[in-house]
């Protein structure tokens, strides 16, 4: 009875040898997976990277459903919207899908940045392997913004109305720019159409392919760990590193668990709570678009509002503009500002772990004010956090120097 | 375990928040429980909505069938109840006054309700609804929508009532008027009780119409929450069989 079972085997090997041969099946399983070794001190921090992966899967899949039923046209574009939230089937879960995706995107690559921002994960030799990252958060932010355009409710028009004016406060060719980003003299069908084909297209593709680069870099260098030491400096007989493990079946499975307790808190907010309190889902967008009325109060989503808050915060509409544009470039910054003899928070000195820790809150704080109202009391206080913000750097750059660090481990901890 | 404790204080920090948000958003705006369970509010308040609001609102959204589906109605009970006009079971909740004629009668086109209880909310919509009152020269106002060009077409149930104001003098010498209290001075067929019952229907139905989806999700997110709970758990059991040689 074993000799067909074996048959069976056999010619399922070779199958797979012809296709072996002809396509590096095996090398890639060997160089990204099975071969990958990765440090075995990986904690909390580390789940938030191949979350992001996922939640990249899941948008560009509920992003084709979504697009057989949505309209990218002004007079259909709300209304074919409710039509999937009614009238197609699962329509309603498709589309909450993709809004809390949205979200969760930026959740889990805020969690993850900050986790770099941690354990120096941008440093040397890694410092592509954050510029690519820093360029997917931009792409990020790009998609994000013109998806938000798609639904043509109020908050949609009216986003898209501000963030685009911003253009206009570059010098002479402001008014041609935001004329050509539009295609039209104010927020109209042909901006709902070209958002719509660089949201579906350009952005994801881009993306994609990003996504490459960031882990292509991050293998050739191999992966950083809360220690901020290099696992490829202590090698066994075998020339692996002693203290990697090969990122399958030892991640993959960590992995598994992490998407378990993610998928757990994301299935709760679409089943229960999908507004998440009209921060996911805003309440003014479901006013379908009215070029005719202005809202009172008109504020991005959550995750743009901290640099909503810096623009706000400058009093010269130029000067605002350059400094939000300045505070995403700052991030960019960091593998050379940073000049610290350690990698690792756990090896920095005080002062450092103070840095980080005000300039989270400083982020956090910035984000709710930019969701605020923008009173004169408001606006003050934007004023005193923006400044901290790009502190922080100039700050981070002395400190990172001349503070003393304690003594690195030879060999990471548990 | 440390994850456990930052997602809880996450999801906490979250709903505070947006509690605090929403509570920002008006004045004297109660919160009004609605229980969409409740299939025979939904059908009391889908008869208010089709009797005194789809005259001039649309629901362009919402479909008669569907109602039909999710209020636990027969289509001939939808047919011969709450459909006036010749309008088939399958068609959404039109209107016949066209939005040119209500910017001529009343100033403005009245908008679309289908996702009303979502833009504004159950909390907003009950205090507008129980908030209209005549002003001295006999024009209806309300003091949650001030100068609304909706006249309050749910008097005769409610009754007629004026508002009462404080005058109040502030700091720099200037008087202003501060609402206090309303007075049901022409009784409706309804009382008291029996209009704010009326209205948290009308108010529980314009929820359900929002998202009618709603009444299913939660539903379904438990046995969902309940799946993954179970599937977390074995992943947990099965990285630890796995790192059992790491450490």
């Amino acid at each position: 009875m074993a000799k067909p079972a074996s048959n069976t085997k056999k010619r399922a090997h070779a199958l797979f040898n012809w296709f072996d041969q002809r396509l590096p099946i095996s090398d890639f399983w060997e160089a990204h997976l099975a071969g990958y070794y990765a440090p075995k001190n990986f904690n909390f921090w580390y789940f938030f990277g191949s979350l992001a992966m996922l939640i990249l899967v899941l948008q560009i899949v509920t992003g084709i459903f979504l697009t057989m039923h949505y309209k990218p046209s002004a007079d259909e574009a709300f209304a074919s919207v409710e039509y999937i939230m009614r009238d197609v089937d699962w329509g309603w879960l498709i589309r909450y899908l993709h809004t809390t995706g949205a979200s969760a995107f930026f959740v889990v690559i805020y969690l993850h940045m900050f986790r770099g921002l941690l354990y120096g994960s941008y440093r040397k030799p890694r410092e592509l392997v954050w510029i690519f990252g820093m360029i997917i958060y931009v792409l990020l932010m790009a998609e994000a913004f013109m998806g938000y355009v798609l639904p043509w409710g109020q908050m949609s028009y009216w986003g898209a109305q501000v963030i685009i004016s911003l253009f206009g406060a570059i010098p002479k060719f402001g008014g041609v720019i935001t004329e050509w980003i539009r295609g039209d003299y104010f927020i109209s069908d042909a901006t709902l159409n070209r958002f719509f084909a660089l949201h579906v297209i350009a952005v994801p593709i881009m993306l994609l392919l990003l996504v490459v680069l960031h882990l292509s870099a991050l293998h050739q260098v191999g992966s950083n760990n809360p220690d901020g030491i290099e696992i490829k400096d202590y090698k066994g007989a075998d020339g692996k590193p002693i203290d990697g493990i090969p990122f399958h079946p030892y991640y993959t499975v960590k992995d598994i668990f992490g998407v378990g307790v993610f998928l757990f808190i994301f299935a709760f907010i679409i089943f229960f709570a999908p507004e998440l309190g009209g921060l996911f889902l805003e309440h003014d967008n479901f006013v379908p678009a009215d070029p005719l009325v202005t809202p009172i109060h008109i504020k991005p989503v959550w995750y743009f509002t901290p640099y909503y808050a810096i623009l706000r915060a400058i009093p010269d509409k130029l000067g605002g503009v350059i400094m939000m544009f300045a505070a995403i470039v700052m991030l960019f910054l960091l593998p050379w500002l940073d000049r610290s003899r350690v990698k690792s928070i756990r090896y920095k000195g005080w002062i450092s772990k103070f840095l980080l820790a005000l300039f989270a809150v400083t982020f956090i704080r910035l984000g709710m004010l930019g969701m605020a109202e923008g009173t004169p009391a408001e606006t003050f206080e934007a004023r005193i956090w923006t400044f901290i913000y790009f502190a922080f750097f100039g700050l981070l750059w002395f400190f990172s120097k001349y503070e003393k660090t304690k003594p690195v481990p030879e060999r990471v901890t548990k | 375990m440390i994850i456990s404790r930052i997602v809880k204080g996450l999801i906490v920090s979250a709903l505070l928040f947006s509690a605090t948000a929403m509570a920002a958003g008006g004045g004297d705006i109660k919160v009004v429980n609605i229980n969409l369970k409740d299939k025979a509010a939904l059908q009391r308040g889908a008869s208010i909505f089709v009797n005194n609001c789809l005259g001039c609102h649309a629901a362009a959204y919402m479909r008669y069938n569907r109602l039909a589906e999710d209020l636990d109605l027969t289509e001939s009970q939808v047919r011969d109840n709450l459909i006036f006009g010749d309008a088939k079971i399958g068609e959404v909740m039109s209107t016949t006054m066209s939005s040119a004629e209500a910017a001529e009668w009343f100033g403005a086109p009245a908008p679309d309700l289908s996702v009303v209880g979502r833009s504004r909310g159950s909390n907003w919509l009950y205090a507008y609804l129980t908030s209209f009152y005549q002003d001295e020269f006999g024009n209806w106002n309300n003091t949650v929508f001030p100068d609304v060009s909706m006249p309050h077409v749910l008097w005769n149930l409610q009754g007629i009532q004026t508002a009462v104001f404080d005058e109040v003098v502030a700091d720099n010498g200037s008087k202003h008027k501060v609402f206090k209290n309303f007075e049901l001075n022409t009784p409706g067929s309804q009382s008291a009780a029996e209009y704010d019952r009326s209205v948290r229907d009308l108010v529980a139905y314009l929820s359900y119409m929002g998202e009618p989806a709603k009444l299913k999700r939660e539903a379904i997110g438990i046995w969902v929450l309940l799946f993954l709970a179970l599937f977390t758990f074995v992943a947990y059991l099965l990285k630890v069989e796995y790192w059992r040689d790491v450490h």
